[in-house]
């Protein structure tokens, strides 16, 4: 039971969203592709320790992946959330084999200009991307059975379905020999390398593995709203990807979800409240989570039973 | 004479550019048991890590049951059977003890046989690794490297630090894995009377050089040898040979 509930609140939280925001589906089911997006930040830094701020750079790949898919050959959604994981995990392979031999600020820096090359080439094949006008793309009906409608009811079911499949593989995952053995490649590399795991393979292997579902992320991004644009390359993607899963908690999956709703919802009301100033909100909320609980939401209960914070 | 399982052959190593072991030459058989003694900074530590290529091997050549390992990588190495219980342990906090050994198992090792070794590590399966007594952390750094299915066993300063009724215990646990002959093991220690008590054979090391090599009886009685390059005498609380319990409570 106790495994169960956070699988229960989740789904909870999703029929939630659906009931009382009627009206707002477009913006609910943006949070669920950042849930995604950040789950894959999750895997790639919370537990393997690699540290990223060029995440945007597979989920752009996906989501042009998808829309150049939709466009040239077939606009079934599920087989271009397929191709868009292709694509991102191409991309994160491509680009980890070189990334993945550095470490600390290198390899952040690294990560950043690899979206960097991705938006520019984006920018330049202006005939097939778009460029800087974005991509438009009609999507066909989820497997030839459900259209996406005006309300949004179509992508927002479409995009829980995905968001549960990710976050079941990911669980899955994060329990296998694989993924206990990333999380020790976090905390001592020369440790795992001694008792028998190649580094720099796992290493590749984890980046890839989050590529591809930032490639998902993209991809899903790009169906429910028709349209791809440089953005989905940008460095304040990836950074606030970064924040929200600083703000629910690194290296558990729940809390990749719990910070990005908690992000999405203060960066909506806020900006809401003052168009201007909303990112002084955002500033306070998280420096307040990170000096109260520097292991981020998720370790709420856990210091409210005087326990450690992370 | 017995089958070798590890050879160094004339191994200089160090870290980056210094030399911390120089021209050393060291041979364990099949199923032996070495004490490796000396005092801090003799190079116990560097000569383990080397065999595991932690260090950079200047020269020298190092074989596995024949085999050169001199340019493979660390986990390359273990899966042909080294396994190294570090000084430092470097238990994995976040992964609980269990996860710990799921982590590092591979070939045919059980998870079950660990316990068996160390039942106070089944007790504590669910506790994370932070939450774990020294005793129990090197409990499970040692049930860690079981796991990878070692033939040769690099035991680091296993007692450092330890309570003698832990120390006991912990002994008691290398006699068992070495009893049936499959694995050998080097034992490097500081409590020079307890890694003396283990061994079949002892190498005395000074300065990055082996300056005795000979079987562990012999040495425990040359109190000269040891107190010129331990320094100081063997340390009165460490259990004698036959004298241990099988406690493992």
């Amino acid at each position: 039971m106790k495994r169960a509930l956070p699988f229960i609140l989740l789904l909870a939280g999703t029929a939630a969203m659906y009931l009382l925001m009627p009206y707002n589906l477009a913006f609910a089911t943006r949070i669920l592709v950042m849930g995604i997006f950040v789950l894959s930040i999750d895997l790639v830094l919370g537990f393997a320790g690699i540290a990223t701020l060029g995440q945007a750079a597979m989920y752009g790949a996906g989501a042009y992946a998808a829309a150049l898919f939709a466009a040239h050959a077939w606009a079934e959604p599920v087989a271009g959330l397929a191709v868009g994981a292709a694509a991102g995990a191409v991309v994160a392979l491509l680009s980890g084999l070189v990334l993945m031999r550095a470490s600390g600020l290198t390899l952040i820096m690294l990560t950043i200009a690899v979206a960097a090359l991705l938006a520019e080439t984006a920018n330049r094949a202006r005939d097939l991307t778009g460029g800087a006008d974005g991509l438009r793309v009609a999507f066909g009906p989820v497997l030839g059975l459900w259209e996406f409608d005006f309300i949004g009811q179509t992508g927002f079911c479409y995009a829980a379905a995905v968001g549960a499949c990710v976050l079941g593989l990911l669980a899955l995952v994060a329990r296998s020999p694989f993924g206990l053995s990333l999380r020790g490649l976090q905390s001592s590399p020369a440790r795992m390398a001694a008792i028998g795991a190649p580094v720099y393979p796992r290493r590749v292997a984890a980046y890839t593995l989050g590529g591809a579902i930032a490639g998902i992320a993209g991809a899903l991004s790009a169906q429910v709203a028709g349209l791809v644009s440089l953005e989905t390359f940008s460095f304040t993607l990836s950074a606030e990807a970064l924040v929200m899963l600083i703000l629910g908690g690194t290296g558990r999956l729940w809390g990749a979800l719990l910070g990005t709703v908690l992000f999405m919802f203060a960066h909506h009301y806020a900006a809401a409240a003052d168009p201007f100033n909303w990112l002084f909100a955002i500033g306070a909320l998280v420096m307040v989570v990170v000096f109260v609980l520097p292991g981020g939401l998720l370790s709420l209960p856990g210091a409210l039973k005087g326990g450690r914070h992370d | 004479m017995a089958e070798p399982v590890l050879e160094l052959d004339n191994v200089s190593a160090g870290y980056g550019p210094g030399h911390v072991l120089r021209g050393m030459s060291l041979r364990l058989e099949k199923g032996g048991k070495l004490a490796v003694i000396g005092r801090n900074g003799a190079g116990k530590t560097t000569l383990l890590n080397t065999v595991m290529g932690l260090a950079r091997l200047h020269g020298g050549h190092i074989r596995l049951e024949g085999r050169p390992i001199d340019r493979l990588p660390p986990w390359r190495r273990n899966h042909l059977g080294l396994g190294l219980v570090p000084q430092t342990r470097d238990i994995f906090p976040s992964l609980t003890v269990e996860e710990n050994l799921r982590a590092a198992q591979h070939g045919d090792a059980r998870i079950e046989e660990a316990y068996m070794l160390f039942p106070r590590l089944k007790e504590r399966r669910k506790n994370g690794g932070t939450q774990l007594s020294g005793g129990e952390q090197q409990m499970l750094a040692i049930a860690r490297t079981l796991m990878t299915s070692p033939k040769v066993i690099l035991l680091d300063e296993p007692l450092e630090g330890l309570a003698p009724v832990i120390r006991e215990m912990l002994m008691q646990a290398f006699e068992d894995l070495a009893k049936d002959g499959t694995r050998s093991v080097i034992l490097v220690e500081q409590h020079a009377a307890a890694a003396l008590a283990f061994a079949g054979r002892a190498v005395l090391m000074a300065n990055g050089r082996i300056v005795h090599d000979g079987p562990a009886a012999e040495l425990a009685q040359r109190s000269d040898l040891i107190d010129r390059h331990i320094g100081v005498a063997m340390t009165a609380d460490a259990p004698e040979k036959g004298t241990r319990h099988a406690s493992h409570a």
